[in-house]
């Protein structure tokens, strides 16, 4: 083993520094501030939260915990039916505001105003118009029947509905956006080409849009699927997980149980969506990074 | 003039029947809460389209601060300010440090670091949130502003790292090869060369994370409890703490929190389209 100290670069081994051009160590000093953060609050948080919920028996108690499996179900018919729901809206309407109009240009300004104010105040704003004594809604019901209009938020089915409904109105200005920027990708010659043979409204989708468009539009809702997971304002500031702690999905019931002081619980809940969550990251990543 | 042929009404007619739709769902919620800002309480509470006596008295109310949810309202909107500023300042510079470590300067593991930064980015916040309170507690952070900052630049800076990553990779590569030519250091390609043909970009993600942490709920409301250190959204979810909950103020300080970010957005639009979508989905 020659010896280094002597400061020989012509020896084997030399120290680190010198096999490191400049650039590299400057890059490895320019990406450390990321590496710290990433360290100290993922790979720790992450290892000590599987570490929590580690012992079988969380397991045992979520299985044996109705509120967890139907927070899983209502979980489940949020991903499946309220982002399909929303994903087909986005495709109708990126269809109607790539139309040139100059009134459609101003909706479209109105139309980002959900995603661009913050969800909190506009989630409540809607709780109260679901408010059944004072509700603005109620009220309407009224003065047009003469009938009390129902309890909204005290239905599990309608609570859960309606978080839904204020996903929706929140998330779809952004997918819309998206998917309209896919519309105004596709060659405008296929339309005319298309408008000259003399093509239904139908085929042109069919035949033209659909197809250029099928690959962002599959990415954008298993991307939308994996964020809604994380969607705890919704459900959260609209039901608070009522009536009876029947409109919970995994985000808000992770929090319960922390404000319960059942951490290892509220990790256990976490792990148990792994399995559904990892295949679907794996596959985005592999999609993104190409 | 021409007259429009019955095709053409026809056509308008269907636009306007997906457009008139599309308006009302958009601005029911938000003019309902416009309404509640400019109504007395018995407006308010009686289901009226228009009140009868519009008022800016609720903004009086909340801008003296004479109500008791509200005795620390420019504290807490101060807290807001200041987190949202810290955390779109120092995402920005570890994001541009990576992007830049990791397109330009090559630097070795960079895809894997850039491979793990993307892995957490689709990781949902919420599920972070459990384990990240429990770390802020062994940190000793709880109650301290630092601990919304560092979650929030946590988890804003995957996605402004991957962003920057991809705008940096369409630089020409001559360009920092000129730069060297020329004598320049590392630092003085990051500098001047790099930041400002980079400044599009770092606007679009500058907004973005000042806006994440400006409207983020979940965690400020984990992270933070005293009612000096809270920000603007954890004290309008305290106002529901109560049953008899002065709605009208909750919505007119809700209001004036939702002005900022929009007037932000609506500033930084011709950013924010270009440079947040390109990246957010590539197909």
């Amino acid at each position: 083993m020659a010896i280094t100290l002597s400061g020989d670069q012509a020896l084997p081994g030399p120290p680190l520094s010198s096999r490191l051009t400049p650039a590299q160590v400057w890059g490895i000093i320019l990406l450390a501030p990321y590496l710290l953060v990433f360290l100290a609050f993922v790979v720790y948080p992450v290892c000590y939260g599987l570490w929590l919920a580690r012992a079988p028996a969380n397991y045992v108690a979520l299985y044996n915990d109705p509120i967890f499996a139907r927070a899983a179900v209502n979980t489940l018919i949020f991903l499946v039916i309220g982002i399909n729901i929303k994903m087909l809206i986005a495709l109708l309407l990126s269809g109607f505001f790539a139309q040139q109009r100059t009134w459609i240009k101003w909706l479209s300004v109105i139309f980002i105003l959900p995603w661009a104010v913050p969800s909190i105040p506009t989630i409540l704003s809607v709780r109260f118009m679901l408010n059944p004594e004072w509700g603005v809604i109620n009220h309407l019901i009224f003065s047009f029947t003469g009938d009390d209009g129902p309890n909204w938020l005290n239905d599990p089915t309608v609570a859960l509905s309606m978080a839904i409904g204020v996903h929706i109105w929140k998330s779809l200005p952004f997918w819309t956006l998206i998917l309209i920027t896919g519309r105004l990708a596709i060659s405008h010659d296929l339309f005319e080409a298309a408008e000259v043979d003399g093509a239904s409204w139908w085929q042109k989708f069919r035949y033209i849009t659909w197809p250029s468009m099928q690959t962002l539009y599959v990415t954008c809702t298993l991307l939308s699927m994996i964020w809604t997971l994380g969607d705890f304002n919704s459900v959260y500031l609209l039901t608070g997980g009522g009536p009876a702690d029947l409109t919970h999905v995994l985000s808000t019931l992770g929090i319960r149980y922390l404000r319960l002081d059942q951490l290892s619980l509220a990790m256990a809940s976490i792990v148990c969506a792994m399995p559904f969550v990892l295949p679907l990251v794996y596959f985005m990543m592999k999609r993104l990074s190409r | 003039m021409k007259l429009p042929s019955l095709r053409d009404v026809a056509t308008e007619a269907r636009l306007l029947l997906i457009g008139i739709p599309v308006f009302l769902w958009t601005m029911i919620p938000i003019y309902h809460m416009f309404l509640f800002a400019i109504s007395p309480k018995e407006d308010a509470f009686s289901g009226k389209l228009w009140p009868d006596h519009p008022t800016l008295h609720n903004f009086e109310i909340v801008f003296k601060q004479q109500h008791y949810f509200l005795r620390d309202f420019y504290v807490q909107f101060w807290n807001s300010t200041l987190i949202a500023a810290a955390v779109g300042v120092l995402t920005l510079f570890i994001a541009t440090a990576a992007a830049f470590s990791i397109s330009r300067l090559k630097v070795p593991g960079g895809r894997i670091v850039l491979n793990l930064a993307l892995f957490t980015y689709f990781i949902p916040a919420a599920f972070l949130a459990v384990p990240m309170y429990r770390t802020m507690g062994n940190y000793g952070l709880l109650n301290n502003h630092w601990s919304l900052i560092l979650a929030m630049v946590t988890i804003a800076s995957p996605y402004a790292i991957w962003v920057l990553k991809q705008a940096s990779d369409k630089l020409p590569v001559e360009l920092d090869e000129a730069a060297v030519m020329d004598g320049a250091t590392t630092l003085q390609i990051f500098r001047l060369v790099y930041l400002p043909l980079m400044m599009p970009s770092l606007v679009a993600i500058g907004t973005y994370a000042v806006l994440l942490a400006w409207n983020e709920y979940l965690y400020a409301f984990l992270l933070l409890s005293n009612d000096r250190e809270i920000t603007l959204p954890v004290a309008l979810g305290n106002f529901l703490a109560a049953d008899d909950s002065p709605w009208e103020l909750l919505m007119t300080t809700g209001f004036i929190y939702a002005l900022p970010p929009a007037a932000v957005y609506y500033a930084f639009r011709r950013y924010m389209v270009g440079g947040l979508t390109a990246g957010a989905v590539k197909s």
